[in-house]
């Protein structure tokens, strides 16, 4: 019959006004900013760098500054200086660290490719939006005292991808400890049967011990 | 309650009179329409409430619209002034000749008659006693008035229905 | 005739002695101007606040159809007189008058090429023509600004200009999208002048007046003390009613017939140009249009002033009035948070082809119930029955024809 559909919408409309009273499901407001959603894990906005301590975030930055960021990102947003001396990374091996590291986060896009193409885990995405700033132009320009965080905030913000990271760059140091393991032992061996060889009224070989490398996490 | 009727007269006069030396053809036309409020607010004065209330709701509220549909839906482009001249001196000389006759006659007729107060009563201008007296004497005029509208509404209705081929998706 | 006894009752008198009062005070030959004065003061402060809650209340019920809250932290301002600042929010309730400011202090832009003149009045006329129906409303038993033998007729004439605000607005703006949109509001409004009144010549016949203090008057009866004798408790009062409400609905361009003023449709219509302060007007003038034809609708069909039942009556009548006409608002907002905007041709189509010839019905339905109105006993129960005939038989079969052709909407996607 002509209008009872009509007669049905009201009472969907009076269900919806009546269920907004007494059924928190059916109000969906969420009263900013007393009140926030929850961001998903995969939400992004701008980069930030890792340091692996949080005592020392600036001298423990994963960065080594190979520029590759630099280079990939789209819109050219950030700009890094070279060190001129090395130090020591998280494994030992001495590295070169980024001097100056400078993001425009009003020009960033959030394309994550920084994120994609670094070689060594050293810069993820932040989740921070709620920044204003007074200046047009220095305003929004991160600078590496900024940037750097540490891997603790890390986890903080994408618990899965930070699990997961730590997980394969700790694989990989343990694979390149057993390679290097590895190696000094077929060295020894080497060395060993060498020295057996030559010498047959010698006394025991002198076993030499492995090296083995401190790791600092 | 002679400076309320100066200012009705005043109003209507005006605006009419304007009406017809402004180029501007909606102006123009609105300035019509003022004074058909001006008539209502004379009927207003006389005391003839029902009378004022169907000429505000017939003339301002429906006939506007005919007139401004009419206005807008026949011409091409409505911003561009009217022009001015007459067509001849010969023209001009004429109309003015015929308007000061016309103006000349009436002044004269209402100088030379005698405005008295009537002896008679006011009719009772009740809505009820109006109904009445459309219903009872004036009942065959009402039945007359009232076929010619249903005429014209029909005529208005083929009129407006005739090309229905040439759309084909009309639904129904 | 209802029962007098609270006609003089405290309450009732007390805006009329406080009119007279302050009158008395003033010197005799002012003193006829300063008793209107004081009427139209009152009935523009009364409906302009009734305005502004009517846009607070239309927002947060309109909220709340839709499972969220509406505007809920306007609060004071922070320069108020108080010597500290109060972080009360008042529940949004200020939100109207941080809207006025808004309105106030906008810019006024004005399109160079538009005749002046004509865009400053097209808001000036409508806002006064909707006011001006508002002085044959009867509020409260002795509280109508004027009462006048033709009040039905003079609401509808003043109504009726409003229409040409509208062209003026849609033609003054040299827009020629603002003019199309002018015209087709002006083919809605006109369309459904001719159910809003012939709606209403049902009640004109039985009651055989055109005075909307008597229409009110002739609907006090209670049967058994508890049943009032609204029009809307009749059949032809009920189609009546419910006729008048579609009408009122589309001659106030308000959703499901808000084409004219929808965002999608060429803008925003007629009010393109307009900005600040002058859409405000516009905007009031079609808010001052929806409370005066709630005013009206509850006047002729739910009684006016009258109390539902007998022993209600010590609450004063125009609170009453006021109760009914939030009541009318209320489903007005209701309509509007549930229904879909109609097309310009479905909703012509509705008015000519559909409530026309219901409205021609039902005056013809009211004249039996007039003449019939001597039956009593069984034969009521064959004149109600004859009466709603008239109403539901056509009612189906135009139903039918209104919706015939169009195969029941399938969609393909959604569940």
């Amino acid at each position: 019959m002509l209008g009872s559909g009509i007669i049905n919408g009201l009472a969907v409309t009076a269900k919806n006004f009546l269920g907004s009273y007494h059924d928190p499901k059916r109000l969906v407001t969420v009263e900013y900013p007393e009140q926030r959603t929850v961001l998903p894990e995969a939400y992004r906005n701008f980069p930030f760098l890792i340091s692996e301590n949080a005592d020392d975030p600036l001298g423990t930055l994963r960065c080594v500054s190979c520029l590759t960021c630099e280079k990939e990102c789209p819109p050219q947003c950030i700009v890094i200086v070279r060190s001129k001396d090395k130090k020591p990374d998280a494994s030992g091996k001495p590295q070169f660290y980024p001097a100056v590291f400078n993001i425009d986060t009003s020009v960033c896009m959030g394309c994550q490719i920084c994120v994609e193409v670094c070689p060594f885990d050293s810069i993820k995405m932040d989740k921070v939006f709620e920044v204003t700033a007074t200046d047009r132009f220095t305003g929004l320009l991160l600078t590496r005292d900024q940037l750097a965080k540490p891997n603790s905030y890390y986890h903080q913000i994408h618990p899965v991808e930070a699990a997961e990271v730590d997980a394969r760059l700790a694989a990989d140091r343990k694979a390149a400890e057993e390679k290097a393991r590895a190696a000094a032992a077929a060295k020894a061996a080497a060395a060993a049967a060498k020295a057996t060889a030559p010498s047959n009224s010698a006394d025991a070989p002198v076993a030499s011990a492995p090296k083995v490398s401190a790791t600092t996490v | 309650m002679t400076v309320a009727l100066i200012f009705i007269a005043v109003l209507m006069l005006g605006s009419a009179a304007t009406a017809m030396v402004l180029r501007n053809l909606i102006h123009s036309a609105l300035l019509l329409i003022a004074s058909w409020a001006g008539v209502a607010a004379f009927y207003l004065w006389a005391g003839a409430e029902f009378v004022a209330f169907a000429q505000v709701l017939v003339y301002v509220g429906a006939i506007s619209m005919v007139v401004l549909f009419a206005v807008l839906l026949t011409r091409q482009n409505l911003d561009d002034r009217q022009p001015a001249e007459p067509a001849s001196r010969a023209r001009a000389l004429a109309a003015v000749l015929i308007g000061a006759s016309v103006a000349g006659v009436i002044t004269a007729t209402v100088l030379s008659t005698s405005f008295k107060p009537s002896a008679a009563e006011a009719p009772n201008a009740t809505v009820k006693q109006i109904g009445l007296d459309l219903m009872e004497s004036h009942g065959a005029t009402l039945l007359i008035v009232g076929v010619i509208l249903t005429v014209a509404l029909l005529g208005a209705t083929v009129i407006a229905a005739t090309d229905k081929k040439s759309d084909p998706e009309d639904a129904q | 005739m209802s029962a007098l006894p609270p006609a003089g009752s405290f309450l009732e008198r007390a805006p009329l002695e406080l009119r007279d009062a302050v009158v008395q005070v003033l010197p005799v030959p002012v003193q006829w101007l300063a008793h209107h004065l004081i009427t139209i003061v009152a009935v523009l402060a009364v409906f302009g606040l009734f305005f502004a809650f009517t846009t607070i209340a239309e927002r947060k019920l309109l909220a709340r159809l839709q499972n969220r809250r509406g505007p809920n932290r306007t609060g004071l301002p922070r320069f108020s007189i108080l010597p500290w600042h109060l972080k009360h929010t008042l529940f949004g309730l200020s939100q109207p008058f941080a809207d006025a400011v808004k309105a106030l202090t906008k810019e006024d832009i004005v399109p160079a090429a538009a005749d002046k003149l004509l865009h400053f009045l097209a808001p000036v006329v409508v806002v006064a023509f909707s006011l001006m129906t508002f002085a044959v409303l009867p509020f409260g038993r002795f509280l109508i600004p004027v009462d006048i033998d033709a009040a039905l007729l003079y609401f509808f004439a003043a109504g009726s200009a409003t229409e040409l605000a509208i062209f003026m607005a849609g033609w003054s703006s040299r827009n020629k999208y603002s003019l199309l949109a002018a015209m087709r509001a002006l083919a809605q409004l006109i369309s459904y002048e001719l159910p809003l009144i012939l709606s209403v010549v049902p009640i004109v016949l039985i009651t055989g007046t055109l005075s909307t203090q008597t229409i009110v008057v002739a609907q006090g009866n209670w049967s058994f003390g508890l049943l009032p004798h609204w029009f809307v408790f009749t059949p032809w009062g009920f189609a009546g009613f419910i006729i008048f409400l579609i009408s009122a609905l589309a001659e106030s361009n308000r959703s499901p017939f808000d084409l004219p003023e929808a965002e999608s449709e060429l803008i925003a219509g007629h009010l393109t140009e307009y900005s600040g302060f002058k859409y405000a007007l516009f905007f009031m003038a079609e808010y001052f249009g929806l409370t005066a034809l709630s005013g009206l609708g509850v006047t002729l069909f739910l009684g006016g002033w009258q109390a539902p039942c007998a022993f209600l009556e010590f609450i004063p009548s125009y609170l009453w009035f006021m109760l009914k006409l939030i009541g009318m608002i209320v489903f007005f907002i209701w309509v509007r948070g549930t229904l879909l905007r109609l097309r310009i041709d479905q909703l012509t189509r509705l008015s000519w082809q559909f409530l026309v010839p219901l409205a021609l019905i039902n005056v013809g339905n009211a004249a039996f119930w007039s003449l019939t109105s001597g039956w009593s006993g069984p034969l009521q129960l064959v004149r109600w029955g004859v009466s709603l005939a008239v109403i539901v038989i056509p009612f189906i079969a135009m139903g039918r024809t209104l919706t015939a052709g169009f195969a029941p909407r399938t969609y393909r996607y959604a569940p």
